[in-house]
């Protein structure tokens, strides 16, 4: 069962990918999404079989490679902490394939479309259901290619290309770091496999290796190297640039790729190392301390975009950085916890926005909408229960997983982790406020948009609509339903060992005894921001424009995202291209080109050039070289004669 | 006043030649003093065979030297038609004219 869960993505993607031609548009899509709906359903019966029952499973696929002492098999870890990821990425992925067929219902490119968001699925899945973590990383460069090729899906767009090439590059420089870990883990270990690793874990804690010339502490570098690999995928705070650009990609794949599943890998990768970030403190600071900053980076960003997939984009990055907080002070089902209500909600959230794009001809501008509640009612009750989730509205589910993150972050003794709580909890505000900015400024007030596009405004189809439904169940009861399991009661059976603690980790039941000032901080700072934001937006529609007046290098420093592109741009870009056109200029064309092949060419010219000169095309010039040349041979001949002695 | 002898024929045999020689470098008008010149160094050659021949009492030099009075001949011939059909494609035979074969 489990194989089948691994591979029928990989067989849609095939069939779609290879015969998309011969099947068409619409088949391709519902194959695609049969075939998805199937091992999502599958994955879900995992769940229930290896969460609820706990019947974990190691299963054997194939050897893979055996080089010196590195061997690698391909098989599949199947624990609990898989099994949470199989849903989140089946559901999700299976609603998104049904809800594309309605989305990209116009664009000629449907198999190809089909086809890669299959194959994002297959290497997800091979990420997180790895046993090694050279398995992990085949799943984590496959997640990048999908994800770039889907970023780039319009190739026609140029903006569309620029996002995706950017996208893969800023992925590599976090991809730099986790390889550099793999080889640290192999050099420290001496294997790749995890249980190997996780086993040899308290032997080589407090050990040194030699790291750029220092002697550094092993499980440090290898546990800040291995995050620099999750910052990159999870765009963390520094490598975050790239997650805003991929909104150039068609908005289910934000829903799945960018918002659900594939920028949580570094939130997995992390909780599913866990035996070795509780012995690199150090690197847990970092964790947390990244995570932080990122949470209330993002949101103070979010609140100045005015395309509705920014704002959604810098909202995920910023609810990324609230896992990053829980698993930094320990509370690694915590932050699992909120990757699985954060995929349903946000998913939710995109496939909502997704809806109000496509009602109105790929219109992405915030000031251009307005008043759609009444045009679009069940998509507004949607994004309603997104938002409300969201933003930890209480009874749903990010009501449970943001609090507890918050609270663990107030419980914990980390030196980091004061200061992290305050910047969450001013997080969860802002987040509260550019959340229901967007739904005042795109369902409420008088419609902004021209008349034409209002006159063809419409709700979607069901196709799309129904995956908005399940996902608004999810986002309104996954919270419920699964705390107890997740960071209740039920840890210890849930969890079964999948995330490692130490013995004097005590984080959730620390946060479970918070103040009770701390515990109501969330939900007050929610309903703050959505005073401020109803007021802003609604009771006096003037105030943001006063505000931008009145603060505008703040304004224009938020708008321009911290000027982080700018920043990069002289600082990576131009040194880059810079660096590059000197080699092309002066390396390759003046140096190896000169004295090279043109080099050549140039001298033969030139001698030809001069030997041409002699051609004068006079008969008597020929004739006194002739004559010369019998004048020479015959001295010869007659000096050789002599010498003989003739 | 001596026999002539040898040395005199070869005398008047180098002097053709040089003649002939100079014919072709410093003539600068007509293509046709060139095959007079041409005909001349063959003039040359054939009384130094002739020359040589009676001296050394061997009859294959003067074989030789009707040899090449006969293709001296067939080449006057060849190279006079030439000429002709010259002239009349480029309307002239001066020398300096032709050089088509100008690298």
């Amino acid at each position: 069962m489990y194989s089948a869960i691994v591979l029928l993505p990989l067989v849609s993607a095939l069939l779609v990918g290879v015969f998309g031609r011969i099947l068409g548009n619409r088949a391709s899509g519902l194959l695609a999404s049969a075939l998805l709906l199937a091992a999502a359903a599958l994955s879900w019966v995992a769940f229930y079989n290896v969460a609820i029952e706990g019947q974990t499973a190691r299963i054997a696929v194939l050897d893979w490679m055996r080089s010196g002492d590195l061997e690698a098999a391909w098989s599949l870890r199947i624990d609990t902490l898989t099994a949470v990821m199989l849903v989140v990425v089946n559901t999700v992925s299976a609603l998104v394939h049904v809800y594309s067929i309605g989305y990209m219902e116009d664009d000629d490119g449907q198999p190809r479309f089909f086809a890669y968001l299959s194959l994002f699925t297959f290497a997800m899945l091979m990420l997180v259901t790895a046993d090694n973590f050279l398995q992990m990383f085949f799943g984590w460069e496959g997640v990048g290619l999908a994800s770039y090729l889907l970023i780039g899906f319009w190739y026609h767009k140029h903006s569309a290309n620029a996002a995706a090439i950017k996208a893969f590059v800023v992925n590599r420089v976090g991809d730099f770091g986790f390889a550099l870990g793999i080889f640290a883990t192999f050099a420290v270990f001496g294997s790749v496999d995890f249980d190997t690793v996780f086993a040899a874990i308290p032997d080589q804690a407090g050990k040194t290796m030699e790291f750029l010339g220092y002697q550094a502490d092993a499980m440090t570098v290898i546990c800040l190297l291995l995050f620099m690999g999750a910052m990159g995928k999870s765009a963390q705070f520094l490598l975050h640039t790239w997650l805003p650009d991929a909104m150039e990609g068609p908005t289910p794949v934000s829903a799945l790729i960018h918002a659900a599943t594939m920028v949580t890998a570094g939130v997995f990768l992390v909780a599913r190392l866990s035996p070795m970030f509780e012995y690199a403190p150090l690197a847990q600071t970092v964790v947390i301390a990244v995570g932080a900053i990122t949470a209330f980076f993002a949101a103070t960003v979010g609140l100045a975009q005015n395309d509705i997939k920014r704002v959604i984009a810098y909202s995920t990055c910023s609810q990324l950085g609230y896992m990053f907080v829980a698993l930094g002070v320990g509370a690694y089902s915590a932050g699992i916890f909120h990757l699985f209500t954060h995929a349903f909600f946000k998913a939710l959230l995109f496939l909502g926005a997704g809806s109000v794009i496509h009602a109105l001809h790929h219109e992405q501008d915030l000031r251009a909408m307005g008043g759609l509640r009444r045009i679009m009612p069940v998509t507004f009750a949607m994004m309603l229960i997104g938002t409300l989730a969201l933003t930890g509205f209480p009874y749903t589910a990010g009501y449970f997983s943001k609090d507890m993150v918050i609270e663990a972050a107030y419980a914990s003794h980390n030196e980091a982790a004061r200061t992290a709580f305050w910047l969450l909890v001013i997080a969860a505000f802002l987040t509260s406020l550019y959340s229901w900015r967007l739904m005042f400024m795109a369902f409420f007030g008088s419609p902004r948009a021209d008349r034409h596009t209002l006159e063809h405004a419409h709700e979607s189809p069901w196709v799309m609509l129904a995956p908005l439904l399940l996902l608004a169940l999810g986002a309104l009861g996954a919270g419920y339903l699964f705390h107890e399991y997740f960071i209740g009661k039920g840890y210890a059976e849930f969890w079964r060992g999948s995330l490692f603690t130490l013995p004097d980790n005590k984080i959730l039941d620390e946060a479970h005894h918070v103040p009770g000032w701390v515990v109501a901080s969330p939900t007050v700072a929610m309903a703050a921001g959505f005073l401020v934001a109803w007021l802003a937006y609604v009771a006096r529609p003037g105030i943001p424009a006063w505000t931008v007046r009145t603060f505008g290098p703040i304004h224009a420093f938020l708008a321009n995202k911290w000027y982080f592109d700018e920043l990069y741009d002289w600082l990576f870009v131009r040194p880059a291209r810079w660096l590059a056109r000197t080699f092309w200029k002066v390396g390759d064309g003046l140096i190896i080109d000169g004295l090279g092949p043109n080099g050549v060419a140039a001298r033969v010219i030139d001698v030809t050039n001069r030997v041409v000169k002699l051609q004068t095309g006079y008969v008597y010039h020929y004739a006194f070289v002739m004559l010369i040349g019998i004048a020479l041979l015959m001295s010869y001949f007659l000096y050789l004669f002599l010498r003989a002695g003739g | 006043m001596s026999e002539i002898g040898l040395p005199d024929y070869l005398t008047v045999g180098a002097v053709l030649f040089t003649l002939g020689i100079f014919g072709i470098f410093l003539n600068r008008k007509n293509v046709i003093v060139i095959l007079m010149s041409v005909e001349l160094i063959l003039l040359a050659v054939n009384i130094n065979l002739v020359a040589f021949s009676a001296f050394l009492g061997d009859l294959t030099g003067q074989i030789f030297a009707l040899l090449v009075l006969t293709v001296a001949a067939a080449e006057a011939a060849i190279g006079l038609a030439i000429i002709v059909v010259y002239h009349r494609n480029r309307g002239s035979i001066a020398v300096d004219d032709i050089s088509m074969m100008k690298g």
